[in-house]
């Protein structure tokens, strides 16, 4: 029998209430307070369903952009051999590792109308930073690392056998990746894109540099709460706050969902 | 075993020229999506980390320095130092410690622990932040207590007025914040990679005679530096860089109570592009040093890390 099972399980039930339960406690405390009407008043008024809108149409809009770039380049790293794989691999994981707000800068900087980059639009009438197409941008490339990481794993692992038999039968390469590679990838894909919509959900840093700030049209969730803590409305934060918090609690319910269903299939083939 | 004539028939169909593998693409294939991968990675990643430095010195490197040097912009490096050098050794420990428990013993509720410890991922960071203003803001739960005179603790007011004692919008508040946010960190890391060696190296050390601290010293850690470093270097750049929290908790008094992210949205607001790109650029080299670290930790445990370990939050 090994030792100090009471003292680090101790110390862990300690440090996780402390640190984690109690704060995120006082939350459905404040909530607890709120009035149906004053709850109700804050979730529907026009500014907050507009703020919903915009982070989940954007949220959503960025994870499918990553989940069809993040396929491309997970198979792209695996497959194939070409100069500078390595560098590029290992940048993949920038956006964990870049701050948010220097992220938000820079973004910013780059898509605004003449930046390196947003001047190629500013001729098509097309702006960037300061629209909900900068938001797209900023949560795009926060997410970009989920769907990538989740993919590349599996891939890896995948047998080049089945491949091997699809082709002796017959099927052409497009075919063999529709009906045989997909099938195997697509739960790893889901999960990448279920968690990079989840992230993208709560991302404040990055946003708040390349967006308007206007209230109705630039205000993401996470934005919106910020607004409201600025100006001490506890209650209205805490209100919006709780309905983040039951999204997030059920996007991370349908990814571990995913996962064990994943590494069900994973084990049974 | 096959004939020589077969022999010689697989070889020559194998080094026939321009015929691809039947498990490969056509050549124009593979390079349409390594171009169209190379774009994408190239806009999206290479192209903001060039902007940070070019845009740091585009008034100079005397600018540059002149802005590093900057009393304010040394304050906020200061106050970074401070609550990732707090925070990243305590959720060390708490990391090592839940591992330990988690996959060292059989408990009732350990799926629900291993949840629970995950959740500071799914917050948004607003509202990791604001959690503690609810708890120790002036009108929150224990606040209440600390800053008006409650009559169960007569003078406790009194104390912490003298000795100008506050958690939001100062520097314990933002400590907890980066707490809060790199919480998790090191115990995902440690807890799949321990339960993967199993218990029989440390029950083999006790039987031998070693005692709990130098089965933990000689056996365990040994067996788990890697995925440790590694939690440690994740945890520590998101300590550093974490902005949403520390935004809601930090009084933004510049010189005071800004970390460097938040200095540099001072900066920002202050139309000080080249300042707020200067300091950026210490938490861009932070940034890179953490990716090659990382790739770096990961080819050395790499047998040691479970597959599915690659996912990050």
């Amino acid at each position: 029998m090994l030792p100090g099972f009471r003292l680090t399980l101790g110390f862990t039930l300690f440090y996780l209430g402390l640190i984690v339960l109690i704060p995120l406690s006082a939350t459905v405390w404040k909530a607890g307070t709120l009035t149906w009407q004053e709850f109700w008043g804050t979730v529907a008024s026009p500014a907050a369903l507009a703020a919903f809108k915009l982070s989940f149409g954007v949220s959503l809009i960025a994870a499918v952009v990553n989940l069809i770039f993040g396929l491309l380049v997970a198979w792209v790293l695996v497959r194939y051999q070409f100069w500078g794989k390595r560098v590029m691999d290992a940048l993949v994981d920038l956006p964990f590792a870049l701050p948010t707000a220097v992220a938000g800068i820079a973004l910013s900087a780059l898509y605004a109308e003449n930046g390196w980059i947003g001047r190629w639009f500013t001729p098509f009438g097309i702006k960037i930073s300061y629209t909900w197409l900068g938001i797209l941008v900023a949560l795009t490339f926060i997410g970009l690392p989920f769907v990538v990481r989740t993919v590349q794993p599996v891939l890896e692992d995948l047998d080049i056998e089945v491949e091997e038999a699809a082709a002796s039968l017959g099927a052409n390469r497009w075919k063999t990746f529709r009906r045989v590679i997909f099938p195997i990838v697509f739960p790893a894909l889901l999960t990448g894109f279920a968690l990079a919509f989840a992230r993208a959900l709560g991302e404040y840093g990055s946003v708040v540099f390349i967006s308007n700030n206007l209230p109705g049209q630039g205000q993401i969730v996470p934005m919106l709460i910020m607004q409201e803590i600025e100006q001490s409305a506890y209650g209205k934060a805490t209100a919006l706050a709780v309905v983040m918090l039951v999204i997030s609690f059920l996007l991370l319910l349908a990814i571990n969902v995913l996962q064990w269903r994943a590494s069900r299939h994973h084990a049974h083939a | 075993m096959p004939t020589p004539d077969m022999a010689a028939i697989v070889s020559s169909l194998n080094q026939r020229p321009n015929r691809r593998r039947p498990t490969t693409e056509p050549l124009f294939v593979r390079w349409l999506l390594i171009a169209v991968a190379l774009v994408f990675l190239g806009t999206f990643l290479v192209v903001p980390l060039v902007a940070v430095f070019t845009n740091a010195f585009r008034k100079g490197v005397g600018y540059y320095f002149h802005s590093l040097a900057d009393a304010n912009t040394l304050a906020s490096i200061k106050l970074t130092f401070i609550a990732a050098g707090i925070a990243v050794p305590l959720n060390c420990l708490f990391g090592v410690a839940a591992a330990w428990a988690i996959t060292k013993f059989d408990f009732r509720g350990k799926h629900i622990l291993v949840t629970m410890i995950d959740l500071p991922f799914s917050v948004s960071p607003v509202i990791s932040g604001m959690v503690y203003v609810l708890v120790f803001g002036a009108q929150g739960w224990l606040g209440m207590y600390l800053y008006a005179d409650h009559p169960w603790f007569p003078g406790l007011q009194q104390w912490l007025n003298e000795h100008n004692f506050k958690i939001i919008f100062a520097t314990p508040g933002i400590v907890l914040a980066t707490m809060f946010v790199t919480f998790p960190f090191v115990a995902r890391e440690l807890i799949p990679l321990m339960q993967a060696q199993g218990r029989s190296e440390e029950e083999a050390a006790r039987i031998l005679g070693a005692r709990g601290w130098q089965t933990f010293w000689r056996v365990t850690l040994p067996n788990i530096k890697w995925g440790l470093l590694y939690g440690v270097i994740l945890c520590n750049a998101r300590a550093m860089g974490e902005f949403g929290a520390v935004s809601v908790v930090s009084g933004h008094i510049v010189g005071g109570t800004n970390t460097m992210p938040l200095h540099i949205q001072y900066l920002h607001d202050s139309s000080d592009s080249a300042g707020a790109f200067a300091v950026a650029s210490l938490l861009t080299f932070l940034a890179l040093v953490t990716i090659v670290l990382k790739a770096w930790v990961e080819s050395k445990g790499a047998a040691l890390r479970p597959a599915e370990e690659k996912i990050p939050q």
